[in-house]
């Protein structure tokens, strides 16, 4: 493994002279972005407005699904460039957790597609999460989060991962007595939210600010996009083929990956196997209070699906190719014996033939488009150290 | 209350004949007036072309040119080199090849000569025969046959005319449009389709007309959608005849405001030979009409006669569906309006459920009408020539017909969104350039503020750049080709960016 230790050290030989090209002085005193990140327009009130050119088009009833020249679903918008950089800095800070070990990054890995690469996402102290990490793209399209629905905005939802004791594991208490003891924050904090008369960060700008990030990470720039825009030499021949599989009648992906999201944000009960040793997932069906939707979960976009391995709620597929596979393995196949699953009716039974699998894989891999990618900062305004990429290293033991 | 005096039946017996007369006398005679045609936005492309060819089929189009495809040759190819307006015409001969259409308004015509149809031939090996996406689309007189998937399908894709077509055994369904707004399928026969043969599946303002279609699972099917005329089909030997459903778990969660009028449902007792787990998998045999959770459907002078379950079919999702439950769909049917049907002879073997209810009412046959589970507001004429069960709380109907609908097609196509030129030239700048480009600051590629000092006055150079880069300076990574924007969205582009300030 010693060569694993000595990869980072020529990237970053490598990377030197850009670095240096591209860094501001370190001294300077954090300050946050005036203009937007890319997607957005700045407007004369200091609002940033996404900017696509799905925009041009409609889609049936407002829903924000159908084809290939479909408007998007309602977007999430209009934060400051302010609240949005502020949220940045949060994003990758460590001391947003009880321990000071974990920052949101660490699960939502921007090198890993904004996820964490492991089946199950680890926690402070080690502990165990009990699903695969979703990623944050394209998360201002959103009406529901995490696998199973239960919360309806990002601010609802980022109360779990905080809070957990699994996972970030903080306090509401600690998490503000930590942010207002450092005089940057609370700098930082008075730029983001000007019209406040004292000091002190409330735990509503917390979540404002991580919300305005995460509604910034936009990804509709593939190359599946320039084909759906009209630029039909964007992809080859087997692309387009993979493109036919996808949303044919047979395999059925697009009836609920359906574009211009890649998914229709229903619940759907699939089936699919947990790893081994561990019960049945029932999902949704806890939080709806309803055994029909038993073992169900929301369909996750696929864009940038390529960069977010492993998949299904339970990471227990490592490879796309293995995952379009259990698709064509047969309706309730991986369903426990004594289950009995009201399984979508789209799970079919396909037979595609081994090339079809192969030209799926290649189509998916034409949603990825990383370039609104955000920099990760220089510097954290706690001046703790960026700690989401010791664990993309726990990954390699 | 089963048993009625013998003078009624027959009463009923001669009132349903002179209906039956009149309504035939009407269809024979044409009394009525014929059903509109395709509405004006559809007729440029109806005009019969006067180089002669064969007749009225034939299509011009409305600007562009015709391309023609023959025996041997690929449609995807025509397709391929199409443009918007352009009509494609295809010959004779078999075509083994999944045709998928991602642009506007194109127009593919089968040629029917000495009656040879263009025949699309999946041989069980492709999966779908057509598929688009594009608004605009029409597809008519084409065979179809032996695809595994979907006949003709679009995903999106508004103003659509599916006419002409005879599809035989084409997979899971014959014709599917979905996410789609104002169009029209008529005059097709479907046969041999393991789903349903037509199903209009979340689209508004559609008319479903003139088709015949016998020996699927579905006849006709609309699901999700709003504002859908069925009429003058004939729908036999299926499972079920025509299904009006709200399907829970898709993301538009409504039906209602459908049309079912004028056709002919009879002799549904068709096996159910659906996929395990498929949403029509659970339709007994003997299905006339199924009314399942929708709301507003007008059931009006259909003949329905011969299906062994049920004429009519009222259910709500507790009773009908196998799937899991959706909280955000309302469940119940209603508001539902049944006025004159002529009904015999349905309801000879009710089957699973329904005989059971049946049984509790002391009788081996099933009835006309039927509804169990919840609802509200619907309402029946006549209620006396049928024989119904748990209608108790349905009204007598104020409505008489539905005349003054002759069609949920729109006057006018839907158009495209309108963007001004500034508008569409910000969502490329913002949503694709800024992606490297930043005013003042360095990102991936060279600050605006730079760019606007090289270009000045010379947008046109911007403009055959970005479709062609150069790499010009070694501190920058080279820039991609930026092809997929139009010429024209190029130079605009070109021109806004000279003039961004911040």
């Amino acid at each position: 493994m010693r060569f694993l230790q000595f990869l980072p050290g020529t990237f970053s030989l490598l990377l030197l002279p850009i670095i240096v090209l591209t860094q501001r002085p370190e001294s300077k005193p954090i300050e946050l972005a005036e203009n937007c990140p890319p997607g957005f327009e700045l407007t004369d009130d200091n609002r940033c407005m996404s900017r696509s050119l799905y925009q041009q088009y409609p889609s049936l009833r407002n829903s924000g699904v159908g084809g290939l020249k479909t408007g998007l679903p309602k977007v999430r918008d209009g934060f400051s460039p302010q609240q949005i950089d502020l949220g940045r800095y949060l994003f990758f800070d460590p001391i947003l957790s009880r321990d000071g070990s974990l920052s949101c990054a660490s699960c939502h890995n921007p090198e890993l597609g904004f996820s964490d690469g492991m089946t199950h996402s680890v926690g402070i102290n080690g502990k165990e999460g009990s699903r695969n990490a979703p990623t944050l793209w394209n998360v201002s399209f959103m009406k529901s989060f995490f696998w199973d629905a239960r919360a309806k905005t990002l601010e609802e939802q980022m109360e779990g991962p905080l809070f957990a004791p699994h996972e970030m594991g903080t306090t509401p208490n600690q998490l503000l007595s930590t942010l207002n003891s450092l005089p940057v924050y609370q700098r930082l904090f008075a730029q983001a939210f000007p019209d406040r008369t004292d000091e002190k960060i409330r735990l509503k700008e917390i979540y404002t600010a991580l919300t305005a990030f995460e509604c910034s990470l936009i990804s509709l720039n593939s190359r599946y996009d320039h084909y759906a825009h009209g630029y039909h030499e964007a992809l080859t021949k087997q692309e387009i083929e993979g493109l036919n599989v996808f949303r044919s009648f047979v395999a059925r992906c697009a009836e609920c990956h359906t574009p211009p999201l890649f998914t229709n944000q229903q619940i759907a009960v699939l089936g699919t196997p947990e790893p081994d040793g561990r019960p049945l997932d029932p999902g949704a069906e806890k939080i709806f209070d309803d055994a029909t939707m038993r073992g169900g979960f929301k369909v996750p976009s696929l864009r940038n699906i390529a960069k977010t391995a492993p998949y299904m709620h339970s990471g227990r597929f490592a490879t796309l190719r293995e995952t379009v596979e259990f698709y064509n393995r047969g309706r309730g196949h991986a369903v426990p014996q004594d289950e009995d699953l009201r399984i979508h009716w789209h799970i079919s039974e396909p037979n595609l033939s081994e090339y079809e699998l192969d030209r799926l894989v290649d189509f998916l891999k034409t949603l990825t488009d990383e370039t609104f990618k955000p920099r990760v900062p220089e510097k954290l305004a706690s001046e703790a150290e960026s700690v989401h990429n010791s664990n993309v290293r726990k990954m390699g033991k | 209350m089963m048993k009625k005096p013998k003078i009624w039946l027959g009463l009923g017996a001669v009132l349903v004949l002179f209906i039956a007369g009149v309504w035939v006398g009407r269809i024979m005679y044409k009394t009525q007036s014929t059903p509109p045609p395709p509405p004006t936005f559809f007729r440029s492309s109806l005009a019969p072309d006067t180089a002669g060819a064969s007749g009225d089929q034939v299509i011009t189009p409305v600007s562009g040119t015709v391309i023609e495809v023959r025996d041997g040759e690929l449609i995807q190819a025509a397709v391929a080199q199409a443009r918007s307006g352009d009509l494609i015409r295809v010959y004779p001969g078999t075509y083994k090849e999944t045709v998928y259409i991602d642009k506007e308004n194109i127009s593919l015509q089968g040629m029917i000569q000495d009656g040879k149809w263009p025949t699309l031939d999946g041989e069980k090996e492709l999966n779908d025969a057509l598929l688009y996406s594009g608004n605009g689309i029409l597809i008519e007189n084409f065979k179809i046959v032996n695809y595994k998937g979907n006949g003709v399908m679009g995903q999106a894709g508004n103003n659509f005319v599916i006419r002409n077509n005879w599809i035989l055994d084409a997979g899971v369904y014959g014709i599917f449009p979905e996410f789609g707004k104002n169009g029209l399928i008529e005059h097709n026969i479907l046969t041999g389709i393991e789903d349903a043969a037509i199903y209009v599946g979340m689209c508004d303002n559609v008319d479903v007309r003139h088709n015949e279609v016998y020996g699927n699972v579905a006849g006709i099917e609309i699901e999700n959608s709003r504002h859908v005329l069925v009429e003058n089909n004939h729908s036999y030997n299926n499972t079920g005849g025509i299904l009006v459903f709200i399907t829970p778990g898709l993301p538009i969660k409504t039906c209602y405001d459908v049309i079912v009028r004028n056709n002919f449902i009879n002799d549904n007792n068709h096996v159910n030979f659906g996929a395990p787990g498929s949403l029509v998998a659970g339709i007994p045999s003997g299905t006339g009409i199924l009314v399942m959770a929708a709301d507003q459907v007008t059931i009006e002078n259909n003949i329905i006669t011969g299906n062994n379950n049920a004429g009519i079919t009222v259910t709500d999702l507790a009773y009908g569906a196998n799937t899991a439950n959706d909280p955000e769909v309302e469940p119940n049917p209603d508001r539902l309006i049944i006025l004159d049907n002529i009904m015999i002879d349905n309801g000879n073997s009710p089957v699973g459920e329904l005989k059971a209810l049946m049984m509790t009412k002391l009788s081996t046959r099933g009835p006309d009408i039927v509804a169990v589970g919840g609802g509200t507001g619907s309402c029946i004429v006549n209620r006396d020539r049928y024989r119904t069960v748990s209608l108790g709380d349905w009204a007598q109907c104020q409505a008489t017909d539905t005349r003054a609908i002759q069609t949920y097609m729109l006057d006018k196509p839907v158009a495209p969104r309108k963007i001004s030129k500034k508008e569409r030239v910000k969502m490329a700048y913002y949503g694709i350039c800024s992606g490297c480009h930043a005013y003042e600051v360095r990102m991936v590629g060279p600050p605006t503020l730079v760019i606007q000092a090289l270009y000045q006055n010379n947008p046109q150079g911007i403009a055959d750049y970005i479709v062609k880069p150069e790499h010009k300076r070694k501190d920058f990574p080279e820039m991609p080709p930026q092809k997929y924007l139009s010429k024209d969205l190029r130079l605009a582009l070109a021109e806004y960016l000279l003039t961004v300030k911040q």
